[in-house]
């Protein structure tokens, strides 16, 4: 399992209300029921990996979070996982609303487009950028609205969103994130995870 | 219809079953077929709900047809629904035509066939009726129930009535409240019956008459909607049954109209009109968030239940739209759902044919529900 999923189990407490929004071939939702018996389900737009998540028994419904999240009544989970989505909707204002309104608290992870090697290859090769964490090219990248951890964590901010954790992650190393190594590790992180409330 | 039905497994309730309709009925047959073998726990059976004109003959060779069971892409060895491994019960619904307690049967009281002195009945009705057989199995909680169009109609007012008798459900293009299209059409087929002459206010039993040509246009018309636009034309298009240019007549000249009239033909030779009369109607008072004071959420609180939800993309009969009313309202009263919209072009259809994408689901489903079930209980 990827390092994400780790730290995204490892925020979890067992026995939790878990909705995964966009939840691929349910990787993550298994290893929450396994792991840590969550009551965990989810909500996938390829038809193919919903078909996958519901071969495995689990409780995912084929539909567009852009769109369906109303479906759920306020506060209906604990948690609510956006695993490195948010940037491929065309209202993430809206989406991170609703995912708030349905969960009590909302794990979102971003690919930062702050990392170095992202300012580097635009820089100093004046292309697009492509990494592991975002492979795309981009004529064919879904991803619409692409920011940087400093981006999100200004946004929280203004948005009066409670950050309650900041993790990083680059390559095989984790680290936490606060305001004052903010730009630190803007540069230097892959990935950023968030908790927010 | 004409075939002689005896030979056909059934239990007699001997309980008064009270109707939606107020009427009360009592000592009447339900007519059932199983397929493979209740195991020692009894966990492994699973109860299916047949369609407006399906039967209780789910898999292998129809004894009284001598046909295919209508859901044998489905059901049998080795198939989705393994019948090596589960232990698969269908009844014919309470006004049916294959056993079961129908208008076609004597009345006691003047030793007539009821026609239409039989009580209408509700989806309501077939459920708490199909419910003895249960009882009767001594089946406490089934691994699941199964029901495509009108038999997931069935399913979710089983679902509703008795929460805690299944571990999972997977209800088919269907819908949790039949809408002013479908009742729509129920009411074309309707009228194509009661406008034949030999109909008679439903009394043709006594000089073993059909009204074929109303129930054949009745089945015509609802055979198209079970189809689509794209799935038709693609298998006839414009082509000519068995000529080389129109003959300017009104006779067949094509091929869908050949088609539909055989589709008309066979099923008079194995459906009672009255039955057709009375179970459409079933359907067009099915509204399940009606009876409920805070509509469909509450339907399925507290459910522990784990529900698939299946429609077919090019279903317009029920549509995708249908069974996400659903999902929203299993979603919005907690419950766990799967859903999954099937891609195919074969129409509300597409769950009685070879449809792999569909079939390969509620055999994962099935499987891993199976899993768990066994290790809970």
């Amino acid at each position: 399992m990827k390092n994400e999923f780790k730290i995204i189990t490892n925020l979890l407490p067992s026995q939790s209300r878990v909705l995964d929004v966009g939840c691929g071939d349910g990787t993550l939702i298994e290893a929450l029921i396994k792991e840590k018996n969550i009551d965990a389900r989810g909500i996938e737009l390829e038809k193919v990996k919903v078909k996958e998540c519901i071969a495995k028994g689990l409780s995912v419904i084929e539909g567009d979070a852009e769109t369906e999240l109303s479906q759920f009544p306020n506060k209906a989970f604990d948690f609510v996982i956006l695993s490195q989505t948010l940037q491929a909707f065309y209202q993430p204002e809206n989406v991170l609303s609703q995912l708030l309104r349905i969960g009590d608290r909302v794990i979102i992870s971003i690919p930062n487009f702050g990392y170095w090697q992202i300012r580097a290859s635009l820089l100093f090769f004046g292309k697009m950028p492509t990494t592991k964490s975002l492979p795309h090219t981009w004529y064919d990248t879904p991803n619409l609205h692409m920011c940087s951890i400093k981006d999100f964590y200004e946004f929280c901010e203004k948005k009066e969103i409670k950050i309650d954790k900041v993790v990083g992650i680059n390559g095989e190393k984790i680290s936490p994130i606060n305001r004052i190594n903010l730009e630190m590790k803007n540069l230097f992180s892959e990935v950023g995870i968030f908790l927010v409330s | 219809m004409n075939y002689k039905i005896k030979n056909i497994k059934n239990i007699i309730v001997n309980n008064p079953l009270k109707l939606d309709c107020g009427q009360t009925i009592n000592n009447f047959p339900i007519a059932y077929e199983t397929y493979g073998k209740l195991n020692k726990k009894k966990n492994n059976a699973i109860l299916i709900f047949h369609a407006l004109t399906g039967d209780q003959f789910v898999a292998g060779e129809n004894p009284i047809t001598n046909k295919q069971g209508w859901w044998t892409t489905a059901v049998g060895p080795g198939k989705a629904i393994d019948t090596d491994k589960y232990f698969i019960i269908c009844a014919n619904v309470l006004g049916g035509c294959m056993g079961s307690f129908g208008p076609k049967d004597i009345n006691v009281e003047n030793n007539q066939p009821y026609g239409l002195k039989f009580p209408v009945i509700t989806i309501k009705d077939m459920v708490r009726a199909q419910e003895f057989i249960l009882k009767h199995l001594k089946i406490d909680k089934l691994l699941s129930v199964l029901g495509g169009s009108m038999g997931g109609m069935q399913l979710l007012q089983f679902c509703a009535l008795y929460p805690d008798k299944t571990f999972s459900a997977i209800p088919i293009a269907s819908t949790a409240s039949h809408n002013a299209q479908q009742i729509a059409l129920n009411e074309l087929a309707r009228q194509a019956i009661m406008s034949d002459p030999v109909w008679n206010k439903g009394n043709y039993y006594q000089d073993k008459k059909i009204p074929k040509n109303g129930l054949a246009v009745a089945r015509m018309a609802a055979h198209i909607t079970y189809m689509s636009d794209k799935g038709l034309q693609e298998k006839f298009g414009r082509k000519l049954q068995e000529k080389k240019d129109y003959e300017f007549t009104f006779d067949a000249d094509f091929q869908i109209e050949s088609y539909l009239r055989y589709q008309g033909k066979v099923f008079v030779e194995r459906f009672d009109a009255n039955s057709y009369l009375y179970i459409s109607r079933a359907m067009d008072y099915f509204d399940l968030p009606g009876q409920f004071k805070n509509g469909l959420n509450e339907a399925f609180q507290n459910h522990n239940t784990n529900f698939l939800i299946i429609s077919f993309s090019s279903d317009w009969l029920y549509p995708t739209k249908n069974s996400k009313e659903i999902v929203i309202a299993l979603n919005a009263s907690g419950a766990n759902v799967a859903f999954a919209e099937i891609k195919t072009d074969k129409g509300h259809d597409s769950f009685l044919v070879e449809e792999p994408e569909f079939l390969k689901t509620i055999k994962g489903f099935l499987d891993s529900n199976f899993e768990i079930f066994k290790n809970e209980k």
